[in-house]
């Protein structure tokens, strides 16, 4: 398949772009950051896109969504990084809606999904336990108790996770940290007895959350796929999170980018514009060139997970360690470029800074994705 | 792509496959080893091997050492489409180029866009069939990065140009039958407005070549002398005193070509090369952290650069593509092949220093890594490409 955007996924691109940039600049982001909106993200702009077929974008069909693919997430995702959007789409729409129409059995997708399409359920997955990503280290018990498990541990950047109306929980049934048997994922209601849920307000902004599970009781049809089997539909789920991730990196990372050239064509020093010197405009090429691969690397990568989840681990794997080393330094010769009115709070580019911070933690960093696609190649 | 064309591309693809199978040898479906092991075409041209001889042939035959060229001309045929299928299905079983040449990645492209009907009759077919090998004329002694300062000049003379003068880093003048060629037909206009791009038999009297010894002991380039060499006008491809129009597009393909000189996805991973000198743990990881490190840094970049050249073609069938990213690749790619080596190098240890043993055949591998030292020059070095970035693709000040 070829990597340029169809006909279809152009005018989606353009769609979401109207609403996104129309509805919620970077100052939307400001403004609830420095309100301390108690949602961190605008309700109405939601429904806006659960009636534009966005919320459920990923989700089949039948069960009221969009049914498209991860190419069109991923248009959507980088749309999003261009504003730094705050928006439930991410956890919601792509990575718990996925976790579910991928492991869900019938009563469990019919139960949801449609809720996810019309824009009325929030969901989110809890995985990360550690500071750092290490999915296959976690340690959070689920022990059988009658008829269902008690759970019991805690988990940290639960992106929306004060919020949520469904929390995905990876725990583990079996086995030992870092094994893969023994890992299984669960449908919790974050208002159940012994979950206890603390917003954590982040670097940039965006909505995160510590959970912690003290003895919380879930019956049996509370389990997404099969007990101590869950390493694959996890794998699945947190490849399409990186995808999408990615894709925000890379439009947060253009974005950046074009903000810093338009700069560097109007500033003036010495007498004349800055961007005349050649010291800056090969920083710039570099950069541009650092961008477009890492543009293809991550088309590379939803389109293998468009074509089989199971075959594109390590295309993703390339794709988001490109996006994080490609949006740091995007980020870091937006701030040096623009001088002291980078470092100003008053300056937007800042919050492009802490976004790709956080961006990059989400689901692995480059580090992470590096050493995977050395294990991937057996060396 | 609707239905039926999707159905007819994938019958194309098993086709090809079938095609493949039956007619590639065994032997050349891995890299070549070495230049010689390489078949560049020409009037003194000797094949290396049988299976050299009889792939050459196949190929030839098919049309396909120039898929994409139309028929007429001795090319396949092919739609871009088919093309991109036929190039993986030969990336699949690693089967390796037919025929290497500068006629089908340089003058070709050159000749079907700016070359007269005659031209291109004359010329293109030869290319196709192997027959006639050529090199290029651009750099001389005092133009180098500024190429459009070059000085050997072309006087009038009737319906001849009489050619004096000298170019340098010839790629293998000594072995080529034709030349294409930039020279001044104008000495009175600007720069860039007084050049030509006129093709020549490099048997013509008045033309000699002299080998240059290079770091890495062999001699791919060469001195290239004009004494009076008398060229018929009609040689001349496009119009007189436009030759730059020509030689920039030519470029082009020249840098799309250095971009992707690297051994992508060939041959065996950096990270077994790696482990057979440093050897591996008992879980397989290479014993030097660090280097597994860069390395695996490495596989990641060269990943994403191929996902990267990929949507640059599939860029340009759309009509898409900016017509100076060619320079983008060229940098980014002879950049990450100067890393390759670096790496092979680092891995190799004392093993890639030798070089002249059997063992090491001849000091492939430190000679090798010196070569690629000029990848980032040819055909415009990375900082040329740079600035070709900043002005033409992002449109900074100060051309």
């Amino acid at each position: 398949m070829a990597l340029v955007l169809t006909e279809e996924q152009s005018m989606l691109r353009d769609s979401a772009r109207g609403l996104i940039s129309d509805k919620a600049p970077v100052s939307h982001l400001r403004g609830l950051r420095d309100s301390k909106d108690p949602t961190g993200f605008s309700k109405e702009l939601w429904h806006s896109f659960a009636e534009m077929g966005f919320a459920g974008l990923l989700v089949p069909e039948e069960f009221g969504g969009s049914g498209l693919g991860c190419m069109e997430a991923g248009i959507v995702m980088e749309e999003i990084g261009r504003t730094l959007m705050p928006s439930p789409f991410l956890a919601t729409s792509v990575v718990a809606a996925s976790a579910l129409s991928r492991g869900g059995n019938a009563a469990q997708k019919s139960e949801y999904l449609p809720k996810i399409s019309n824009g009325s359920l929030l969901a989110t997955l809890a995985i990360d336990e550690g500071a750092k990503h290490r999915p296959l280290q976690t340690n959070l018990q689920a022990v059988r108790a009658g008829n269902g498990f008690k759970l019991s541990g805690a988990k940290a950047l639960v992106v929306d996770g004060h919020v949520a109306d469904l929390v995905i929980v990876a725990a583990r049934t079996g086995g030992a940290a870092g094994e893969r048997d023994g890992l299984t994922l669960f449908l919790v209601n974050p208002k159940a007895k012994g979950v206890s849920i603390e917003r954590t307000i982040m670097v940039d902004a965006h909505n995160a959350a510590r959970i912690e599970f003290a003895n919380v009781e879930v019956n049996a049809d509370s389990v997404l796929g099969e007990v101590d089997q869950g390493a694959a539909l996890l794998d699945g789920v947190l490849d399409i999170g990186r995808g999408a991730v990615a894709a925000e990196m890379v439009g947060l990372s253009d974005e950046v980018f074009n903000r810093t050239v338009e700069y560097l064509k109007n500033r003036k020093q010495f007498g004349k514009l800055i961007g005349e010197f050649q010291a800056l405009q090969h920083r710039a090429a570099e950069l541009y060139v650092d961008i477009e691969i890492t543009r293809a690397a991550t088309m590379k990568a939803l389109q293998a997970l468009d074509a089989d989840v199971a075959k594109a681990a390590s295309a993703v794997a390339v794709a988001k360690a490109r996006a994080g080393t490609t949006a740091t330094r995007a980020v870091q010769e937006g701030v040096q470029m623009h001088g002291g009115m980078g470092m100003t709070d008053q300056f937007d580019i800042g919050f492009f800074m802490k976004r790709a911070r956080v961006c990059e933690e989400l689901f692995g960093d480059a580090n992470y994705h590096t050493e995977q696609l050395a294990r991937a190649r057996g060396y | 792509m609707s239905e039926s064309e999707t159905a007819d591309l994938e019958q194309f693809r098993s086709e090809t496959r079938a095609w493949l199978e039956a007619n590639c040898p065994p032997e050349m479906r891995k890299p070549a080893t070495s230049d010689t092991d390489v078949f560049w075409g020409g009037r003194n041209a000797k094949f290396s091997s049988e299976p050299q001889r009889i792939w050459f042939e196949h190929m030839r035959d098919k049309g396909w050492t120039v898929p994409d060229w139309p028929r007429e001309y001795g090319g396949g045929g092919l739609s871009a489409a088919e093309h991109k299928v036929l190039r993986s299905e030969m990336a699949k079983m690693g089967a390796r180029p037919p025929l290497s040449s500068f006629g089908i990645w340089m003058l070709g492209p050159a000749l079907l866009k700016y070359g007269n009907e005659a031209q291109k009759k004359e010329h293109l077919p030869k290319i196709a069939a192997g027959l006639i090998r050529w090199c290029q004329g651009y750099s001389e002694p005092n133009a180098g990065s500024d190429l459009a300062s070059l000085q050997t000049r072309a006087e009038s003379d009737g319906d001849d140009f009489v050619i004096t003068g000298s170019k340098i880093w010839t790629s293998y003048a000594n072995y080529a039958d034709w030349i294409f060629c930039l020279v001044r037909t104008d000495p009175a206009a600007k720069k860039h407005d007084g050049i030509s791009f006129i093709l020549f038999d490099m048997t013509s009297k008045g033309v000699t070549t002299k080998p240059i010894l290079l770091i890495s002991g062999y001699s791919p380039f060469c001195e290239t002398f004009f004494d009076g060499v008398r060229v018929p006008k009609s040689h001349v491809v496009g119009t007189v005193n436009r030759g730059w129009d020509v030689a920039k597009y030519l470029l082009q393909h020249e840098r799309a070509m250095i971009s992707g000189m690297g051994e992508r996805g060939v041959g065996r991973p950096l990270g077994q090369i790696a482990a057979d000198s440093v050897g591996s743990d008992a879980q397989g990881k290479l014993d030097d952290a660090m280097l597994r490190g860069q390395i695996a840094s490495f596989d990641v970049d060269e990943a994403a650069l191929a996902a990267c050249a990929e949507r640059a073609v599939d860029l340009a069938k759309a009509g898409q593509a900016h017509p100076a990213f060619s320079s983008a690749m060229k940098y980014y790619g002879t950049e990450l092949n100067k890393r390759r080596y670096e790496i092979l190098m680092s891995a190799g240890g004392v093993d890639a220093l030798e070089w002249e043993s059997e063992r090491s055949r001849q000091g492939a591998r430190p000679r090798a890594w010196l070569r690629t030292k000029a990848n980032s020059i040819e055909g415009g070095t990375s900082e040329v490409m740079l600035g070709i970035v900043a002005k033409r693709i992002l449109d900074l000040p100060g051309a």
